[in-house]
């Protein structure tokens, strides 16, 4: 193969072929909810892909298609319909968004999506919690809710090597095992841990995959943007965990971005400035709230969404597959721990993405549907600023309702946040700092 | 037990004086009490919403201090938070920026998206321990139990090495032995506003008993030993008011003065408000191992609130239980601003309400408004509606 015609054929596969099987999945989606198959409602902080779909369970992520709505204009349509039935404006937009597509019957713009027959969540967001239980209210089915204590207190990570540890993993061993039985009864089929042993391996594929890809975009230049082709990527390792698919996805990914590197290929942005992103994207304007920086030479070099919504699948995380549930126990509660982490308890892990990635500036977006991501960045970037001297943005807006969306006066504060990075660099450049 | 009294002003006065003096010690946001117990010696423990096991604090020798926010101007706190929030999130922490309190142990539990961030959030600004109590979310495992033993396990050992104590089980007996009886004055107040609620207005029983959490239990027995029985001797008329349950105040407090508007208009005969200082329904056994009775105690005795998943204890059955049980006629349903559990919850509310064919009122509240004009003539034209209809 000639050395463009390796380039062409590998540089963008990821978000070509993962755009195929964002489709792919919807598809099968699609045909569950035509067969009546019932899914299993689950979310991004604790999948448990690699457990559900040894029970053939399809895996819906009402997350993911309440941000699609977002991302294709139409949330506003959803949200709109859930507040005329009682829902507040000032709670979770995801969730409005999915009570309105329950009501449509699972009418998304991609598609329609199946019922539950059974909802597994953890305690990682507690709008989770809230959200399972509307379905409980409507369709009687169970709803799991698996429990993971996490980390308790700032500078004190959850470390496998203490006590704490064990009586915590025993904990969440035994939900497991408890909920092994209830997947059982719903589905009707007997539990193969063998099949598990193999979806956990697929699993420790993409674990590794996914912690490399985001190692490598260490590079100079940034070989992929955070927020907006780590966004594509995060759908494949959520909705495929599990699969051999999301596996060679992986793999794919990590020989693209080692050819990227190798090669000195960055992203069509001409790197000026290095950034971090801290919380959930703005997907009512997903694309434009992109341009606003990258027409500035800004890239996104790593984010904490990259993290948290991967359920803390960029540890890297391998399972002991000799013993595949209590492995399984321990990686949920590693994992998951690291997913709140980097939402609660962040700044030692940004200052150490500030070091590692060589950032110019950290951009913080709470928005107002998410209070587990947003309730603390304030107060985070003041500690992070004490840490570190790096210049940082701190803009509010939605990840789902328009109204709270106000472009121009986005626009007004990057532009200045760029005006303050470039003035700090013609200084350096000056050796005025 | 704890030999320590902060809290003087009721002693040796009438049932009005004494009321008089609780009232002015909740509305007084400098807590005074809790000064004079650090003027004692006293180590604080500071606990947020909504429920803790406050008996372990005890058992130490600090004092449970009971963080619900307060009407004040979070001048210091604003800059630590973005938009978007309730109130009790920046109050909270402007109560401890503004030294008004000081504490040697900051506790929040994962009731709610946002008070989860306040371990971190005080944690980065405060030199002690500011931790998150993992309180199950999975009420109904079978390993639950085991789990929360084990989890206030390590709470005991954490304030006994602040306290620079070792918490035996005998101080944990002995501690639930007083928190049971605290509890059993709480249910007779709550008795008192279901049978006969012209005896006690719903701002005085709501005082009595948030004053629990800013002072030692054992003089808040000794407070409410004294004063229950006076209000149930009161000579007061009663009015042809509308019963009604309040729901709403599990977490961030209503206005003081909207609670005494409210109680203008209705006997409010139950509610929710504090319902962690009531959360356990029953004496807890002070024989055995006394953590694995908190712990059963919180899973099997307890009451219910937005915040707990617990299949047993569907939010909007346990509230028509509630409005069975007092035997009310209609409903208040409130939330706090920004409270997403809280508003969430009255969708449902909502419609069981309806079906049940309950007359019920909606309203949102925060802890610093000024103005409840409006709302009270809302209110008064609700209850007349109910009246008159």
């Amino acid at each position: 193969m000639s050395e463009t015609a390796g380039t062409e054929s590998i540089v963008g596969r990821g978000n070509r072929e993962g755009a195929r099987l964002f489709r792919q999945w919807f598809d099968g989606l699609g045909q569950a909810a035509e067969e009546n198959r019932g899914g299993a409602y689950v979310f991004v902080m604790g999948s448990l892909g690699e457990l559900l779909s040894t029970f053939d369970l399809p895996l819906v992520f009402p997350e993911i298609n309440s941000l699609q709505t977002a991302v294709r204009h139409q949330a506003h349509d959803y949200l709109n319909e859930a507040e005329d039935v009682g829902y507040s404006p000032d709670i979770c937009g995801y969730v409005k968004a999915d009570v309105a597509t329950q009501r449509r019957g699972g009418m998304l713009p991609m598609g329609r999506i199946p019922k539950p027959s059974i909802a597994v969540l953890t305690n990682a967001c507690n709008t989770y919690i809230k959200w399972a239980e509307i379905w409980e209210r409507m369709y009687k089915m169970p709803a799991y809710v698996l429990d993971i204590p996490a980390s308790r207190q700032d500078g004190h990570p959850v470390n496998r090597h203490t006590p704490g540890f064990e009586r915590d993993r025993k904990y969440v061993a035994a939900q497991l095992r408890e909920l092994i039985v209830v997947l059982e009864q719903v589905t009707g089929k007997k539990f193969d841990v063998d099949r598990l042993r193999e979806t956990m391996k697929h699993a420790n594929t993409m674990s590794r995959g996914w912690k490399r890809v985001l190692e490598l975009n260490q590079s100079r230049p940034s070989l992929f943007n955070a927020l907006s082709d780590g966004t594509i990527y995060l759908g494949v390792c959520n909705g495929f965990r599990g699969h051999e698919a999301g596996a060679k996805y992986f793999d794919q990914l990590v020989e693209e971005m080692e050819y990227k590197r190798a090669h000195g290929i960055g992203t069509l942005v001409d790197e000026r400035h290095r950034l971090l992103f801290v919380g959930v994207p703005c997907y009512p304007i997903f694309r434009r709230f992109t341009e606003l920086f990258s027409e500035h030479g800004g890239t996104f070099v790593n984010s904490t969404y990259l993290w948290f919504a991967s359920g803390g699948t960029n540890l890297g995380f391998e399972y002991e597959l000799s013993d595949p549930l209590e492995s399984l126990a321990e990686g949920l509660l590693t994992g998951v721990s690291d997913a709140m982490d980097s939402m609660f308890f962040q700044t030692k892990a940004l200052v150490q993405m500030v070091d590692d990635f060589a950032v110019d500036g950290v951009v913080y977006h709470p928005v107002k549907s998410c209070r587990t991501t947003s309730t603390g960045q304030a107060d985070s970037r003041r500690a992070l600023m004490a840490e570190r001297d790096v210049n940082s943005l701190f803009i509010e807006s939605d990840m789902m309702d328009r109204r709270v969306v106000s472009e121009a006066q986005l626009k007004n504060r990057v532009d200045a946040f760029f005006e303050g990075l470039e003035s700090r660099r013609n200084q350096a450049a000056a050796g005025l700092v | 037990m704890s030999a320590i009294r902060v809290f003087p002003e009721w002693r040796g006065k009438d049932l009005d004086g004494m009321l008089h003096a609780v009232v002015e010690l909740l509305d007084d946001t400098e807590f005074p009490t809790v000064k004079r117990w650090r003027e004692a010696g006293g180590k604080v423990v500071g606990h947020f919403q909504v429920y803790f096991p406050e008996e372990i604090a005890h058992a130490a020798g600090m004092l449970p201090f009971k963080m619900r926010g307060a009407p004040i101007e979070p001048k210091h706190a604003d800059s630590h938070f973005g938009s978007y929030l309730c109130s009790i999130l920046k109050t909270s922490l402007e109560l401890v920026v503004s030294k008004r309190v000081e504490l040697e142990l900051f506790v929040t539990h994962p009731i709610c998206d946002a008070a989860r961030n306040l371990a971190a959030v005080f944690g980065r600004n405060f030199p002690y321990p500011c931790q998150i109590l993992y309180l199950p979310q999975n009420a109904t495992s079978p390993a639950a139990r085991e789990y929360l033993a084990g989890e206030y396990a390590r709470v005991r050992d954490l304030c006994g090495q602040i306290a620079g104590v070792t918490i035996t089980d005998d101080a944990l007996r002995n501690s639930i032995a007083v928190f049971n009886k605290n509890r059993e004055l709480l249910r007779k107040l709550y008795a008192i506003k279901r049978e006969t609620p012209w005896q006690v207005a719903m701002h005085e029983a709501y005082a009595l008993v948030a004053i629990g959490g800013l002072m030692p239990r054992e003089e808040h027995n000794e407070l409410l030993e004294a004063v229950l029985p006076l209000l149930e001797a009161r000579d007061r008329k009663k009015h042809d008011r509308v019963r009604v349950v309040f729901e709403g105040g599990f977490c961030e407090q209503p206005p003081f003065e909207l609670i005494r508007a409210i109680g203008r208009s209705c006997y409010v005969v139950d509610d929710d408000l504090l319902i962690g200082l009531r959360w356990i329904l029953a004496d807890l056994p002070v024989t055995g191992d006394p953590l694995d009775a908190l712990a059963w105690g919180y899973l099997e005795r307890s009451s219910y609130s937005p915040v707990q998943h617990d299949p047993r204890k569907q939010k909007e059955d346990m509230l028509l239980e509630r409005v069975r049980n007092s035997n009310a006629s209609a409903v208040i349903l409130a939330a706090a601003k920004m409270c997403e559990p809280g508003l969430e919850e009255q969708v449902a509310y909502v419609h069981a309400l309806d079906e049940a064919k309950l007359p019920y009122f909606v309203t949102e509240f925060e802890e610093n408004m000024t103005s409840y004009d409006t709302l009270e003539i809302q209110l008064e034209t609700f209850v007349e509606n109910l009246l008159f209809v």
